[in-house]
């Protein structure tokens, strides 16, 4: 989230599409509602009416893989109408901007694509320079090939009745929708945007989100209270986990996972650090080496130094151009090029897409370690539906961990607050908290390389002193990713100790004297005190809820982030009443602001010592024109990968021409075939979580949602004679599952370019091994392995089925 | 008389419906006031924020001072600013995730080809869990890529997880698994 949960009522419109706040962020509505007895308009757009719907002042629906269509309607409608907040675009996005004369779009396609390698050659879409290398701007916004011209070109297709041909929704509807979030343009009105997974998961997961990020710009709706884009994340940390990058790409603070062609620190830090040469632009990631080197000093501690690169060559590179994700590591495990896995806190046999193929390669690894509170499908997998276990060579270490509130440590929320609990009970029984097991497993692998092994330095080296008296120190780790000052240190003429903690990440260096082991949470835990424990109630003087002494939040507890945005040229916020940061003539007060440089004053005549409002962004400019994504720089409407349509009717482009798609045998893929003429997408129940590992072993839970269930329309039940209750078969080119048919209002057929398109739903909690029956299975037998071009997150929300009587 | 959860839910439903004279037969007022003593008293009390979706909500486990050191009691905490005491129907039953006769409480091994599951110690799984990292990684270790660029990594071990632990354990985790080499790291933000 770019705002947080509270601040969601200081909104004037509140959009909830691709998410169901109501029902799988129940506390969240709390924040909706009071928005709404303040006078907000909730809009609600979804393939099925939730319990959301039932609350919201319009709600209309959508066919499932269809919202960038809706959306991009929106953008149209913005333009026609000149409802963009045109001193906004011009000052702080790249609007103004002028593209480079190789950019095109032609039939589906942008400049640069290459059919055979499915990729584009993203260099055709780069601004224009002028003499000093900075990017031509005008910011009358007339130039015909400046940023916001092309964006009303692209988008002028989009009128409604073609969207309404594609996606379903009634002309009507989507008017209604465009006036109302529209509204919020006006200087002082902030409109916002409450995501899940229902963008996430789709081959145009990023474009889906990129597309609303375009609307918020041109409604001047980021950086401001009551604004944003805001994810809504489904796991208590994965925000902490992500930051601290689980992930294959990128490293601790978002640090790039090195290249193969980045042979040393300074190559890697050559590459990966924007260089700007617009005065006025902050950049903010030319700070990127401080952050590298800062990071592998907490990395190696003592056995960093100048000398070996701080331990550079030690971590491992990946092949240029090649993916490692989620998708690709279950597709190397089904080609059985994989031997060993962990499985921590997860369970991949009912959690990942096509979870069929994911349990059928863990019977090719030799051996799997399982960490979790309760045995589960991926543990278990063995001895799960269809497997024989006399058959199955894979050696299976299942081990178990504590739940949350028998240990100690920070999680941080989907608005960047990073909380402190504490321990109540101690572990039960022999589990053990995940961090007593992961110290206690490198503790035997450094012994195990003690006796030699391959490349042991790195396992030698790697710095492990987080235990107190035998145990798991959350504190000293907390400290690590803070950072100490290693030597003394002057910084601005004040002398920092060595051993200290460092204040924030404005004095982390380059050069080994600091640690850090991640920038983005230095200022968290400091010589004040652990940041993250606070429980101050005062809120700040704007008054808007950002409560800045409850709790930590990233960066240096920047409540709301982009908020040089909310303010005009002048350091005025546009909203006088909800406001972020004021300039008072000699300081920002209000929340923490993005960066203390004074307000820009002019265009025409910046004053020098300010700079852009994006300070992340190389430019100091947000985004409308995205050059760097792998799918274009542009949103565009594509057809999921399974669709109820054999064309696109937007472009000859049926789906998108970047989406992986994946050739095993167990990647089977049907659109438009009879045998699965039904859409199909997933969600959630308030009682089950996820996997539903932590809720189905679970009696109160279980009693309130016991069965996996198909829902579908009375009319596609009368049509197929089904009755409410009965247990059906859903089938899809993948596999099958059996599960109970709940027939609802709550689903309507579509009319999709003048036919009738059914769609179903299922909530994917469930698994053989709770409720231990073993008949309710997970609906990710029916996914597709196949995902977003840019992150790979799996297109888990259209998909094509059947449902049949048994 | 033998009470059903359900039959149990059914006649207190009816009290709180307003009867003076519940039908259980007993006033549970006493009881309610007890119970109320007991979570302050005999416990010790600490805060914890919920460990299913992103918004953070905050709560209070009681845990007993006394006998066996377990969860008495998790309730929403007042003081949090965002979830200012209410939880939803997961955050409420939280206690039955900490107190649920379900979990897994030992180490457990399959060994190849086998049927079932057998109890094993600590120390036993990870020291062969350690073996078995030994031996994949260092027979599957790639200095050099094709191009003969220096990699050091291996693609023989592969990890997923986890938005579920703590941040401090999710920076300890990736730095193990990045020293050993591994670049198959990957979670549920992916997915």
């Amino acid at each position: 989230m770019t705002n947080h949960w509270i601040d969601i009522k200081n909104s004037d419109c509140i959009l909830i599409m691709g998410s169901n706040a109501a029902e799988n962020h129940p506390v969240s509505f709390k924040y909706v509602a009071k928005a709404m007895r303040n006078g907000a308009k909730l809009i609600n757009v979804d393939p099925r009416f939730t319990r959301t719907s039932a609350k919201a002042d319009i709600f209309t629906r959508l066919r499932s893989g269809t919202d960038i269509a809706f959306l991009g309607g929106m953008i149209k409608h913005i333009l026609d109408n000149k409802l963009y907040n045109k001193a906004y675009v011009s000052a702080y996005t790249n609007g103004p901007f002028v593209v480079g004369e190789k950019f095109g779009f032609k039939d589906g396609l942008f400049s640069g694509y290459d059919e055979k390698a499915r990729k584009y050659d993203k260099s055709q879409w780069a601004f224009e320079m002028d003499k000093n290398g900075v990017p031509k701007m005008d910011r009358s916004l007339d130039n015909p090939r400046c940023v916001l011209k092309l964006l009303e070109q692209h988008y002028s297709r989009y009128d409604t009745k073609l969207v309404s041909k594609i996606t379903g929704t009634p002309e009507a509807d989507l008017n209604e929708v465009y006036k109302t979030y529209a509204a919020t343009g006006a200087t002082g009105k902030a409109g916002t945007i409450m995501y899940a997974m229902g963008w996430t998961q789709h081959t145009v997961g990023v474009q889906n989100i990129r597309t609303m990020a375009i609307i918020q710009l041109l409604l001047g709706n980021m950086g401001v209270a009551g604004g944003g884009v805001n994810a809504l994340r489904g796991e208590s940390n994965v925000q902490g986990s992500t930051d601290h990058c689980l992930l294959w790409h990128i490293w601790p603070g978002y640090l790039k996972t090195p290249r193969a062609s980045n042979v040393s620190l300074e190559a890697y830090n050559k590459q990966w650090t924007p260089k700007s040469n617009d005065p006025l632009s902050a950049n903010w990631w030319q700070n990127y080496p401080k952050y590298s080197v800062s990071l592998l000093k907490s990395f190696f501690g003592e056995n960093a130094t100048p000398g070996n690169d701080f331990g550079y060559d030690w971590l491992p590179k990946v092949d240029d151009g090649k993916a490692y994700s989620w998708l690709d590591l279950f597709d190397e495990m089904y080609r059985g090029t994989v031997s060993g896995f962990f499985a921590w806190g997860q369970n991949p046999a009912c959690s990942g897409a096509n979870a069929g193929k994911n349990r059928k390669a863990m019977a090719n690894l030799d051996w799997m370690v399982n960490v979790n509170l309760f045995d589960n499908e991926t543990g278990s997998f063995w001895r799960g539906p269809g497997m024989d276990p006399a058959s199955i060579k894979t050696e299976v270490f299942m081990l178990p961990a504590c739940v949350s509130v028998e240990k100690e440590g920070s999680i941080t929320n989907s608005g960047r607050w990073m909380q402190w609990r504490y321990q109540g009970p101690k572990p039960l029984g022999n589990s053990r908290s995940d961090g007593d097991i992961i110290m206690e497993l490198g503790y035997k692998l450094k012994e195990v390389y003690k006796k030699g092994g391959t490349f042991t330095k790195p396992i030698k080296n790697l710095k492990w002193d987080y235990m107190t008296n035998g145990m798991y120190d959350p504190h000293k780790v907390a400290k690590e990713i803070n950072g100490y000052f290693l030597e003394d240190v002057t910084v601005k003429g004040k002398l920092y100790k060595k051993g200290t903690l460092v204040p924030s990440f404005a004095f982390l260096q380059a050069d080994g004297s600091t640690s850090s082991a991640n920038w983005l949470y230095c200022n968290s835990y400091t010589e004040k005190g652990n940041m993250a424990a606070r429980r101050g109630q005062e809120d700040a003087e704007n008054k808007i809820g950002l409560y800045p002494e409850f709790s930590w939040c990233w960066p240096v507890n920047r409540r709301i982030i982009y908020n040089r945005a909310s303010v005009d040229l002048k350091g005025e916020p546009w909203d006088k009443k909800d406001w972020v940061i004021r300039w008072n003539g000699k300081k920002w007060i209000g929340d923490v602001p993005d960066g203390g440089w004074p307000p820009l004053g002019s265009l025409d005549n910046p004053n020098p010592k300010s700079k852009w409002a994006f300070i992340m962004r190389k430019h100091g400019h947000a985004q409308i024109f995205g050059p760097g994504r792998a799918d274009g720089p542009f949103p565009e409407h594509y057809e999921p990968l399974e669709c109820p349509v054999e064309e696109n009717l937007m472009s000859k482009q049926r789906m998108s021409p970047v989406a992986p798609v994946y050739g095993s045998k167990a990647d089977a893929f049907k659109t438009c075939d009879p045998r699965y003429p039904i859409v199909g997408t997933t969600y959630r129940v308030s009682e089950h979580w996820q996997s539903g590992l932590m809720t189905r072993p679970q009696p109160w839970l279980l009693e309130l949602q016991p069965q996996v269930f198909v829902e579908i329309s009375e009319e596609l039940a009368k049509f197929k004679g089904i009755n409410n209750g009965e247990r059906v078969l859903a089938t899809s080119a993948r596999g099958s599952l059996e599960c109970t048919a709940i027939v609802t209002k709550r689903f309507k057929p579509f009319k999709i370019g003048g036919n009738t398109v059914h769609q179903v739903g299922f909530p994917w909690h469930f698994g053989w091994r709770w409720p231990e029956n073993g008949k309710e299975e997970s609906v990710n037998l029916l996914t597709p392995a196949t995902g977003d071009p840019n992150t790979r997150i799996p297109e888990t929300k259209a998909f094509m089925v059947n449902v049949s009587k048994i | 008389m033998k009470v059903t959860r359900r039959k149990f839910m059914q006649i207190s439903g009816a009290t709180a419906a307003g009867l003076a004279v519940s039908g259980l037969g007993f006033d549970l007022a006493p009881v309610r006031s007890h119970a109320q003593m007991l979570k302050t008293k005999y416990a010790k009390e600490t805060t914890t924020i919920c460990p299913y979706c992103a918004v953070g909500c905050g709560a209070i486990v009681h845990t007993s001072k006394k006998g066996d050191g377990r969860v008495m009691n998790i309730e929403g905490d007042p003081g949090h600013v965002i979830n200012r005491g209410s939880l939803c129907s997961k955050g409420a039953a939280l206690s039955g995730l900490t107190e649920n006769t379900n979990r897994l409480l030992e180490p457990m091994y399959r060994a190849r080809y086998s049927k079932e599951w057998q109890q094993v110690s600590w120390d036993w799984a990870l020291t062969e869990i350690a073996e078995r990292v030994k031996k994949t990684r260092d027979a599957t270790f790639t200095k050099k890529n094709g191009k003969r660029q220096v990699v050091n990594r291996t693609t023989g071990i592969v990890s997923v997880g986890s938005a579920a632990m703590d941040n401090e354990e999710c920076w300890i985790y990736q730095a193990l698994m990045r020293s050993l080499g591994l670049v198959y790291i990957e979670h549920q933000a992916r997915i």
